[in-house]
């Protein structure tokens, strides 16, 4: 199995391991329960070094990347990321990912750890077949590359306090506290230069941070240090799959895979048709508009039942009820202290507030389809 | 450290066994919630339900997973823990005691002899 160059600070603060995507990483310190409510409340820190790195550079790298990803690159200028998708020719999602432009004609792509062999071969392919290929450089980074995440509303109180600005490139701000969502910048910290972006994947306020291998230890000690009067705990991936799923984030695997496509999944948000041809492209603008036959839905059980989880069987409700698809994430909300869950289901059955049924060891409950996110920070 | 009262038989499996008369009180281990963390749900057998020693019977689930009980010892379900069901998380907080699953009347009493003692489930659980 793999580990991070944060594996020796998860065993020194009793973190309990667990095999993900090949990787042994802490899925909880103290509790799933704990870590999700000071994420909510005040701040936790994640370990997400095991998600790719791939740097894109070069005169063409834009033209590039619009032809492979599915967002409109053109939006974006030095300092600032979107989400987007990488499909195949049929549109199926191969991944989803984050696309920073640090500079003119320099992009960071951040890929899901399981993904990132997929991801590289694919777009080493595609560039084979770009006209300009001399024009584009690609490296993946992963191995030399660490991550942390830090989220929670108590985290712009103390963030400016581990990377002190001015920021050095990126988004031109004073410190980090100065990025807008999707901006991001370099700063300094303990000698290395590190990226933070203004991004996550909570539902909450937070940072993410890139920085060489070598130097990401000394990032979370320090962000432990500062945050610790805040309530900043370290948070594990149970806690991350909790909050990412009560706010509807889609995680690859569950989700999203080659066979589904961003339409069906409710991303249509982040599929520009209006910037040129992409990769998939056709397919999707089709389905866009003849609209997909199931789509992703987001669901709250409405009765006590065991907490829903992945492949649990989704019915139309009553007596001659069928089965209409399968659970892809599904957990105990602790926020709503509801089970709650999404699964694709034909289009007939995806209106909110369509009742349908979870099936767990046999027996079903009743569950609502609801809007997403199905949490909402109160305001 | 966990605690493991001495008065009790344990599982390997991480159920423990009370007996009062012929009657069997199971529940799991202060060991077994640590590890589970956040009970968020607890299904139990009906009532009436004949089940064998070692047979899979409840079910204990935490934010992250669902676990199989398993009856330490065979017998007839006569009541079940309905207040464990409502507020789940007692099985966290009092295992052994507001925190129990379910009572057996006993169908083989030589059965509990196969059950491991308080210290040697200590063992057990202290071998990792």
């Amino acid at each position: 199995m793999m580990r991070t160059p944060l594996y020796a600070a998860h065993v020194r603060l009793g973190g309990k391991l667990i095999e993900f995507g090949g990787w042994e990483m802490p899925v909880q310190y103290t509790s799933i329960m704990d870590e999700h409510q000071a994420v909510r409340q005040a701040a936790g820190l994640f370990d997400i070094s095991h998600m790719g790195e791939i740097l894109a550079s070069g005169p063409a790298a834009k033209t590039f990347l619009n032809q492979a990803l599915t967002n409109d690159v053109g939006r974006l200028s030095p300092g600032l990321g979107q989400y987007t998708l990488l499909c195949n020719e049929l549109g199926g999602v191969i991944d989803d990912l984050y696309l920073y432009c640090l500079a003119e004609e320099e992009y960071l792509l951040i890929v899901n750890a399981s993904r990132i062999s997929t991801d590289q071969a694919r777009l080493n392919s595609l560039l084979a077949q770009f006209t300009e290929n001399s024009g584009v450089r690609l490296e993946n980074i992963s191995t030399n590359t660490g991550a942390v995440a830090v989220q929670g509303p108590a985290v712009a109180g103390f963030i400016g306090d581990c990377f002190p600005g001015p920021a050095r490139k990126g988004a031109a701000v004073k410190g980090p506290v100065d990025l807008k969502k999707n901006q991001i910048a370099e700063f300094q910290c303990h000698d290395v230069s590190v990226w933070v972006s203004r991004t996550g994947y909570t539902g909450e306020d937070g940072f993410e941070i890139v920085a060489p291998a070598r130097g990401i230890e000394a990032i979370w000690n320090r962000l432990l240090e500062a945050g610790a009067p805040h309530g900043l705990k370290p948070a594990g991936l149970g806690s991350r799959d909790t909050l990412r799923t009560e706010v509807c984030y889609p995680l690859y695997g569950h989700e999203l895979d080659e066979q589904t496509t961003p339409i069906e999944a409710g991303l249509g948000f982040f599929v520009s048709f209006d910037k040129g041809d992409f990769r998939g492209g056709e397919v999707l603008a089709r389905q866009k508009a003849e609209g997909p036959k199931r789509r992703l839905v987001a669901f709250k059980m409405t009765e006590k039942a065991a907490p829903p989880r992945p492949h649990y069987g989704i019915w139309s409700p009553g007596a001659a009820g069928r089965k209409i698809g399968e659970v892809c994430s599904g957990t105990q909300s602790p926020s709503l202290g509801v089970g709650i869950g999404m699964g694709y289901v034909p289009v007939e059955f995806a209106r909110t507030q369509t009742i349908i049924e979870i099936e767990a060891r046999g027996r079903r409950a009743a569950a609502i389809v609801v809007p997403r996110p199905i949490y909402r920070k109160p305001n | 450290m966990a605690n493991v009262p001495a008065e009790l038989k344990y599982a390997k499996s991480h159920e423990w066994v009370r007996l009062a008369g012929e009657v069997a009180t199971i529940g799991i281990t202060d060991h077994a919630q640590h590890e589970l963390t956040d009970v968020v749900f607890v299904e139990l057998p009906e009532v009436g339900r004949q089940v064998k020693a070692g047979e899979s019977c409840a079910v204990v689930e935490s934010v992250k997973t669902a676990s199989d009980i398993y009856s330490p010892v065979g017998g007839e379900v006569i009541e079940t823990n309905k207040a464990a069901v409502d507020n789940p998380a007692l099985v966290n907080t009092e295992p052994y005691q507001s925190g129990w699953l379910f009572k057996l009347r006993l169908a083989a009493p030589a059965e509990l002899d196969a059950l491991l003692s308080a210290e040697k489930y200590q063992a057990q659980i202290s071998a990792g």
